[in-house]
């Protein structure tokens, strides 16, 4: 860092500066770390505010294993009955398992206790959230393009694995939610033939709930789980460094540059601080809004179910697929019931999961396209995948608004029966009015694109002609500004041809129609060509 | 667009002058005044009249509403109920629908037996007289002041017996609450929420929210079953554990969440719509500010 100062016009280094170059010559004889910073230190981020949700993602990850940690030294994951003798009054001598009671005594008893439960809860859907958004910018923007498919399958089983962490954290305590919860889960474990019983008594230690179940989650939730994910963070880091920053077309940016702030010191500084936004925004939430009050729920007990028990929100769109499923979806196989209604739900969320986990690998595919990418495409320049983006949201959304249905029913004053209907057509043909609509709307985008690169915007100046004609006067774009509307790549639908042996076999007839639905309608970058005609007929 | 200089006709001198001194201020006015000079009406008449009429319309509904509905809260006694004003009050407003002997029509079902709670309960929280055929009879202002209540519900308690209206040590709103928010889980909980905040039933039905309730009518609610709650009568939950059910949700009212906003108490749907749009939304906000660019 201070190779970049000036040098100071005196020579006599104070006390505090001998003692840093002393200290770093001494970590760096020892460990070479000098490279390693000087390689990291110069790691270029450039800016753009949708670059900074994977950041918020790994903040709140932060916050939760700070306050997790913190949790862990006061909760009991186990199962044993005991009597709450706690500061609630309206459960105060109820029976309760010590995992319930040590979650409401450091909700009570605990100085600060309450606070640090909401800001773990509430970092936990911030963090997945933020995962969300960060997985729909990688997508829209291309990001996912060689080299960095690898990359988008590390985060997508981040993603999973927050999911699953989110899960297991919200059926620890033991309370009526997430005992309703986990049975849900029972139920779908038990509906997969042959097996599922088996699974079931195995997860559960017996039959459910048993007394084994919430150790065992928290065994997943603190130990395994955050292992995995914290390797697969540190692999999904160091490929981001790799493969380096992806970057918007400008001026000066290339295919084979990144232009922005080095780590040292600028994105370093920057990025401390943004940490601390995180953290504030989080706090401030955690302090002022109830998050998950198990208090309200009380114990678990198998019989009650309270109205409105939904799981987390990143769970919805699973407990949306049960609640979509018409009722009457089983099948009678002599003495053996077919559960179609939990079976049909499971299959579609799986084939849902892996179409995003793969979508990277099915793209590069259609489109033979081996190069790679290193500037970020506006989604409108790339329709057919912004499109199927737009199809996967609107679907995903459907799943989702279906889990919150009965509060939809109550707050819109409609009948929960014709709520389901109308979530169960927009599941299935939003999707694809979604698509259409937002190609053309890419289309219509790229088009006023080319519109303005080629003839410039209207500048809302009338001027009038000696002739009488009112013309208004378009203004061109400055050389900057146009960049950004005509520096894309026009992609063109792969040729059917004979292979090396002279035949056309099938993968290619089928690559080919792939790609000819991907690319037969685009809209061509204007060329150097265009610009210089263009701008010579004007002017 | 220039505004064009106030006209200085020597004809209306003085009239010019006049309006000019008005007008001083902006010379916005001074053309409006002109308009009405020309005869021709500020294209803003007609919407300030049709404001002007929607206002008084509204305004004299408000009032004439609010007049009607009941004004004092002051519990009435069932013992000084004056059933001779009851039957009065019944056949003007009941008899309709529900037979001039409170017989039941094929429109509205039979009062005989329903008790004196049940009309206490339907008429005290405004569900009767009902406002409109629907999936079912909603909460709003009662209609009758308290003592016409009473009335009401001693002239239908002799027509036939039924259940009565509670004696008041059940209502105190003191109990066991522990007792009380378990019978609640177990019995309440699934239509009304674990915080009593309402949920969904089928066909566009659903279980009202529980917060604000007099006692009175919790506990009428569960002694008599109304609309699609289920009868809770004294053999299934005793008369204490009724007051012990009450005693939970007066606590639950008293005492607001202990960890902030409780965002109506719907569970993680509301936490989850919390955080997308409050939570993700402002920090996305804070991640386009630091990097703007400066202009």
């Amino acid at each position: 860092m201070s190779t970049t100062t000036a040098p100071a016009p005196n020579e006599q280094a104070t006390r505090g500066t001998r003692f840093t170059s002393w200290a770093a010559n001494y970590v760096d004889e020892r460990t070479s770390m000098s490279g390693l910073v000087k390689e990291l230190g110069r790691k270029i981020f450039p800016d753009h505010w949708s670059f900074m949700l994977g950041e918020v993602a790994l903040y709140s990850f932060v916050v939760i294993l700070l306050s997790g940690s913190f949790l862990t030294f006061f909760f009991q994951a186990s199962m044993a009955e005991v009597e709450y003798d706690g500061s609630y009054v309206p459960l105060k001598g109820l029976e309760m398992s010590a995992a319930m009671q040590s979650t409401l005594n450091i909700s009570f008893d605990l100085r600060g206790g309450l606070l640090i439960r909401q800001i773990h809860h509430w970092a936990a859907l911030l963090f997945v959230a933020s995962i969300g958004l960060h997985m729909l910018r990688v997508f829209f923007t291309g990001a996912f393009r060689k080299p960095r498919e690898v990359n988008w399958l590390v985060g997508f089983l981040l993603f999973v694995l927050a999911m699953a962490e989110g899960f297991t954290g919200y059926s620890l305590p033991d309370d009526l939610l997430s005992g309703n919860g986990l049975r849900i889960i029972d139920g779908m474990v038990k509906g997969v033939p042959f097996f599922g019983t088996w699974i079931s008594y195995l997860l559960f230690g017996g039959e459910f709930p048993g007394t084994q179940i919430v150790g065992r989650l928290y065994t997943l939730h603190i130990l395994l789980l955050p292992a995995i994910l914290v390797a697969l963070l540190g692999v999904h880091m160091l490929l981001l460094i790799v493969n380096k920053h992806t970057q918007f077309a400008g001026p000066g940016r290339t295919n084979d540059n990144v232009v922005g702030s080095p780590i040292m010191p600028v994105f370093a500084a920057k990025a401390g601080g943004f940490f601390f936004i995180v953290f504030g925004v989080i706090a401030l939430v955690a302090a002022t809004v109830t998050i998950n009050p198990i208090w309200a729920y009380g114990p678990y007990d198998p019989s009650p179910v309270s109205a409105g028990t939904q799981p987390d929100w990143y769970i919805g769109f699973a407990d949306g697929a049960l609640r979509l499923i018409p009722p009457g979806w089983e099948l009678m196989l002599g003495p053996y019931t077919l559960s179609l209604n939990i079976l049909v739900p499971i299959l579609v969320l799986l084939v849902f999961l892996a179409v995003v986990a793969v979508y990277p690998f099915v793209e590069a595919w259609i489109t033979n396209d081996k190069r790679e990418h290193h500037i970020a495409d506006r989604p409108r320049n790339a329709p057919t995948r912004t499109a199927i983006g737009a199809a996967g949201v609107t679907f995903y959304a459907g799943l989702w608004s279906a889990a919150s249905s009965d509060l939809i029913a109550t707050h819109f004053k409609l009948s929960i029966e014709s709520v389901t209907h109308v979530i169960q057509a927009v599941t299935i043909l939003g999707p694809i009015v979604a698509f259409f609509v937002t190609k053309r709307i890419c289309l219509a985008l790229q088009k006023k694109d080319r519109e303005i690169a080629l003839h410039g915007f209207e500048s809302g100046r009338i001027v009038r002609l000696p002739g009488g004609e009112y013309i208004e006067v378009h203004e061109q774009l400055s050389e900057y500004e146009r960049w950004r509307l005509v520096s894309f790549e026009e992609y063109h639908p792969v040729m059917v041809r004979p292979d090396a042996r002279g035949r056309i076999t099938q993968r290619a007839k089928l690559r080919a129609s792939l790609s000819s639905w991907f690319f037969e309608d685009r809209i061509a970058p204007v060329t150097q060509k265009e610009l210089e005609s263009s701008s010579h007929g004007h002017h | 667009m220039t505004d064009p200089a106030p006209t200085t006709n020597p004809r209306d001198r003085s009239d010019t002058s006049q309006r000019m001194a008005k007008s001083a201020s902006s010379p916005r006015t001074s053309r409006s005044a002109r308009r009405t000079r020309t005869g021709r009406r500020s294209p803003l008449a007609s919407v300030a009249l049709l404001v002007i009429g929607l206002m008084a319309t509204g305004g004299a509904y408000a009032a004439f509403t609010s007049a009607a509905s009941a004004e004092d809260n002051g519990s009435a006694n069932i013992a000084d109920a004056d059933a001779k004003n009851g039957e009065k009050l019944f056949q003007a407003n009941c008899a309709t629908c529900h037979g001039t002997n409170g017989e039941g029509t094929n429109q509205a079902p039979t009062l005989l037996g329903v008790g004196a709670a049940s009309v206490d309960f339907q008429v005290g929280t405004g569900r009767m007289p009902m406002a409109v055929q629907g999936p079912q009879a909603e909460r709003k202002p009662p209609q009758f002041t308290d003592a016409q209540v009473k009335d009401l519900a001693a002239y239908v308690a002799s027509l036939a017996p039924g259940p009565e209206i509670p004696a008041d040590e059940y209502l105190t709103g003191k109990g066991d609450v522990t007792e009380g928010a378990e019978l609640f889980r177990i019995n309440c909980a699934m239509c009304h929420n674990v915080s009593g905040a309402g949920g969904a039933l089928t066909e566009g039905k659903f279980a009202p929210s529980l917060k604000g309730v007099s006692a009175a009518h919790i506990y009428e609610a569960m002694l008599t079953g109304p609309q699609n709650m289920p009868v809770f009568n004294d053999q299934n939950i005793s008369p204490e554990d009724k007051a012990n059910v009450i005693a939970y949700l007066t606590y639950l009212d008293d005492h607001a969440s202990p960890g902030g906003l409780d965002l109506g108490d719907l569970g993680p749907v509301s936490e989850g719509l919390f955080v997308w749009i409050f939570a993700l939304g402002s920090i996305v906000a804070i991640t386009v500010w630091l990097t703007a660019k400066s202009n």
